[in-house]
């Protein structure tokens, strides 16, 4: 984090500059990359996965937020997204389908997610740590659980189906002629709902992470009883910041919703999603915000265009004992998971922690 | 003469963490007398003697234990050369009984008979409570299971970090008792205490440490002799500090 | 005021009258039989349950590596069962008793050492470098466990494998009325086996007994002179042997072997350790059968709340003591 002249960039990203010629000029083009992917990469498809990429941004970035700033390895953050989801999901189920109801659920999967987070984190002050981490293991599990057994409110396991209002509906028109090739149409509009609220998240976690009070949470993190012998309620600060996260996460679960017009365990709940999160935290580097953003970009890419590659390479090697299985485009996981390991091991810092130590 | 120093530590720095807690500490040992580390809360005393033990790893100077170095060896090889060590928390383990707690402080071989009839002699409650948990027995019961461990075979050098704390007068009584037993089959003791009367009573050779450091040595004798350098050192009278 | 005398008598008796109590207080809600059924069928799950989390316990408890792999040795042990049970399969359909428990054995033996030698190269692959970092423990065998899933599958292929009980295993016994599962006895008699094979080691030998000090407090051990980490492989070996052998009973009991049979366990066994207390085989043993039976009774009872039961469980044993039910050492 350099200190350049506090100019309006500066303000922007709160000072927390990506650091790196390198660094900046990625976060750039993703920026970008991003800011136009209904005309980069027309078709449903690609829009559909930089959208997945948008909101992941925003789900690792909050997660970065407990695990990177505050040092808290919990594993119960799928169900804040899954909240928020949910919370969209069934009020655009039960009722009519505008923005009342899209408000609605989202304030109220929020809430929720913050008043178990507040829970958890009173949790925190009565077990030791490893018994926390387990802990929201089990309660990740629990919320699966309920989710699954509650038929008559989400679904079960086959979910909720609903209708989004009008404007981000995919027969939706804004304009009657195609701008630049693209017709102007619910989808793409759905796209930069997500876009902006995104981005202005994003910003938002950036600005807290600078603030005093991150500042107090890194100084927990480091050593968590100077900091309670410096006076500060370490308690009450990882609290805030389970709460903070949480409401991000189901913020993100919101849009999720939103975007695929579906909610379901498996989507937003499933053990799947937590390692995904993980991966994307760790790999892109941990306590930087950037990381994360990173991370998610490599894995949701990997998700969707390392498995073809996989298959060719699969086919290539037909014949060898093991090999062909090894590189099974459904294997991809495996491939992420060694990936993760060896990040752990060599590059705790992540991608973006190995960049800026390059810096001169 | 050297060789009458059994332990010597020259210029010993320790770091927790980002902490300096020692700031060059020189300490001698003699053979066959019984050593008194003295100090405020906070001096460094603990610190100095997990870093003889190795419990935690000094960052400069010198240790040196019958002339050879330990100071880059690891606590389970330097408790083998002879060293016994009890513990400000005296370190007994709650969930064994009396006699597993001493057990693990024999070799393969298990008791010497003879040796055990005599410590259990110098502390009988331990034989009425042999096969109870040691979490069971007072705080005076427990402190003396802590330091029959250390005596239960014979060692080189026993390291004591305040036996008496929190103790009644009588069972204070019993271990000055038992130290003078030891110091006459001239074990070598380094002792940390703040009660003044156990430290008169069995000091030999007294070493004080303030801030890290050691700030003066000499004899037990002159420093309880003069009253003024004890309100120097400790800053108040230690005929005062029972 | 009977409660703070029997403290003073018997010292913290609370947590071991849970057992009783719970057997004691469903058998008026149901009828004797099916009472005696669920009860075996709870100290079977929890007998199999034990032999997955005993070596978690000491590994969390005396070592201090928080690994959230071990369920990929759990789902090890069950996919070599198949494979071992393929190979013997006319062993496994006839019916006689000693060529059914000779393939049970079989199977029992390949799974404990193939899960011990895994273990030995995780540790030293994997932990080894990560000792005393938490944090990255937590990460990297969370890691570690997405890889051996990913392996397993790779090697076994995707999709979930039939693991049928030996024939004169399957069926019931009638015992006071009440049907009882055959396969259930077994498994109680094998977790009984281990636990005083464990009780014994822990007890009467010196090793067992660096043990038992070492988790309550590894310094003071090292103090004595002992290099009690060099037990520590040792220790984190036998926990994935013994977590191998529970897969194969697991995999038998369900008899079907999935990719992430393994990983379901994770989450119930870190219940039975959180209740039972990290470092006490006792508690560990103990926590585990009320596991076993909660799950079984209210699965009866209860079954829609079935599923969140042990983890309702967990909660209020954590609101009653917040260090587990049999916290050894400093905790």
């Amino acid at each position: 984090m350099r200190r350049g002249a506090a100019g309006p960039l500066d303000r922007l990203l709160s000072g927390d500059r990506p650091g790196t010629p390198l660094l900046s000029v990625l976060l750039l083009l993703l920026l970008a990359a991003l800011a136009l992917a209904p005309f980069l990469f027309p078709g449903t498809r690609s829009v559909a996965v930089a959208a997945r990429i948008c909101i992941f941004i925003v789900l690792a970035a909050s997660y970065d937020v407990m695990l990177g700033y505050t040092g808290i390895a919990s594993f119960a953050h799928t169900m804040f997204f899954g909240m928020g989801a949910y919370g969209v999901a069934i009020a655009l189920a039960k009722l009519s389908a505008g923005w009342g109801a899209v408000l609605l659920g989202t304030v109220a999967g929020v809430l929720l997610a913050i008043v178990v987070a507040v829970l958890i984190g009173l949790l925190s002050l009565r077990v030791r740590a490893v018994f926390f981490s387990m802990i929201t293991l089990a309660v990740a599990s629990f919320a699966l659980i309920l989710a699954t057994q509650l038929r008559d409110l989400t679904g079960g396991e086959d979910g909720l189906t609903f209708s989004v209002p009008e404007l981000l509906r995919p027969g939706f028109r804004l304009a009657a002629e195609p701008v630049l090739g693209v017709p102007l149409d619910g989808r793409v509009i759905t796209y930069y709902l997500i876009f902006a609220v995104s981005l202005a998240l994003f910003l938002l976690m950036l600005r807290i992470v600078n603030s005093p009070f991150g500042r107090v949470l890194q100084a927990i993190r480091e050593n968590e009883f100077r900091a309670e012998a410096l006076g500060y309620r370490t308690v009450v600060y990882r609290t805030l910041a389970g709460a903070l996260s949480a409401a991000m996460a189901a913020l993100a679960g919101a849009l999720m919703a939103l975007l695929l017009r579906y909610n379901g365990p498996d989507v937003t709940l499933s053990f799947a999603v937590m390692v995904d999160i993980l991966l994307m935290v760790v790999i892109g580097g941990m306590g930087t915000l950037y990381g994360p953003a990173l991370g998610a970009v490599v894995l949701v890419m990997a998700e969707y265009y390392l498995q073809p590659a996989m298959a060719g390479l699969s086919g290539a090697l037909a014949g060898w004992p093991l090999l062909p299985a090894l590189f099974d485009p459904d294997r991809w996981l495996l491939w992420l998971g060694l990936l993760f390991v060896l990040v752990v091991y060599f590059f705790p810092a992540g991608i973006v922690g190995k960049l800026r130590e390059r810096a001169p | 003469m050297t060789n009458d120093i059994l332990l010597e530590l020259a210029g010993v720095h320790t770091h927790i963490g980002r902490y300096h807690i020692l700031h060059g500490v020189d300490l001698a040992v003699r053979r066959g007398r019984l050593t008194m580390l003295l100090g405020r809360n906070g001096a460094g005393k603990t610190t100095t003697l997990r870093t003889i033990m190795g419990l935690w790893r000094r960052s400069a100077g010198e240790i040196r234990f019958d002339g050879a170095p330990i100071g880059a060896l690891a606590t389970p090889d330097i408790a083998r050369l002879g060293i016994a060590y009890v513990p400000e928390n005296m370190g007994i383990f709650a969930e064994l009984t009396v006699r597993e707690n001493l057990l693990l402080a024999t070799g393969p071989e298990g008791f010497d008979e003879a040796r055990l009839e005599a410590v259990l002699a110098l502390f009988p409650a331990l034989r009425e409570k042999w096969n109870n948990p040691a979490g069971s027995l007072s705080g005076g019961q427990k402190q003396m299971l802590a330091i029959s461990r250390a005596i239960i075979e014979e060692r080189r050098l026993l390291i004591v970090d305040e036996p008496t704390k929190g103790l009644a007068p009588a069972v204070i009584q019993l271990l000055i008792d038992a130290f003078l037993r030891l110091k006459s089959t001239a074990t070598t003791i380094l002792l940390v205490e703040q009660n003044f009367h156990m430290a008169r009573s069995v000091g030999d050779d007294v070493a004080v440490m303030d801030d890290g450091r050691i700030v003066h040595t000499g004899s037990m004798a002159a420093l309880a002799a003069d009253e003024a350098l004890q309100q120097h050192l400790l800053g108040l009278s230690l005929a005062s500090h029972q | 005021m009977i409660a703070r005398w029997l403290s003073l008598r018997a010292g913290d008796w609370a947590p071991y009258a849970l057992l009783p109590l719970l057997v004691l207080a469903t058998l008026p809600v149901m009828s004797f039989s099916t009472w005696l059924t669920l009860t075996v069928a709870g100290f079977a799950m929890g007998m199999m349950l034990f032999l997955m989390a005993a070596g978690l316990t000491l590994i969390f408890g005396l070592m201090q590596v928080f690994t959230f792999a071990h369920g990929a040795f759990i789902t090890l042990g069950a996919y070599l069962a198949v494979s071992v049970f393929g190979a013997l399969a006319g062993w496994s359909s006839a019916t006689s008793w000693a060529l059914n428990l000779a393939v049970l054995a079989a199977a029992l033996a390949v799974a404990l050492l193939a899960s011990g030698a895994a273990g030995y190269v995780f540790e030293r692959l994997i932990i080894r470098r990560v000792y005393g970092a938490h944090l990255r423990q937590i990460l990297i065998t969370m890691g570690g466990l997405i890889i051996a899933e990913q392996l397993v599958v790779a090697i076994w292929g995707a999709n979930p494998l039939p693991l049928p009980k030996p024939a004169s295993f399957q069926g019931s016994l009638i015992i006071a009325g009440a049907a009882i599962e055959k396969y259930r006895l077994i498994a109680v008699v094998l977790g009984l086996a281990v636990y005083a094979g464990l009780h014994l080691l822990l007890n009467r030998t010196r090793v067992g007994l660096l043990v038992r000090a070492g988790v309550e407090n590894i310094e003071m051990v090292e103090a004595l002179g002992y290099r009690i980490r060099r037990l520590f492989i040792g220790v984190f070996v036998t926990g994935t042997a013994l977590a191998g052998i529970g897969g194969v009973m697991w995999g038998l009991y369900q008899e079907l072997v999935t990719r992430s049979i393994g990983s379901e366990m994770t989450i119930l066994i870190f219940i039975i350790l959180i209740i039972g207390g990290l470092g006490s085989i006792g508690g560990c043993f103990t926590a585990a059968i009320l596991v076993g039976l909660v799950t079984n009774y209210v699965g009866f009872l209860a079954p829609k709340l079935a599923l969140g039961s042990t983890i309702l469980l967990m909660m209020l044993v954590l609101l009653w003591r917040p260090r587990g039910l049999f916290p050894v050492g400093a905790g």
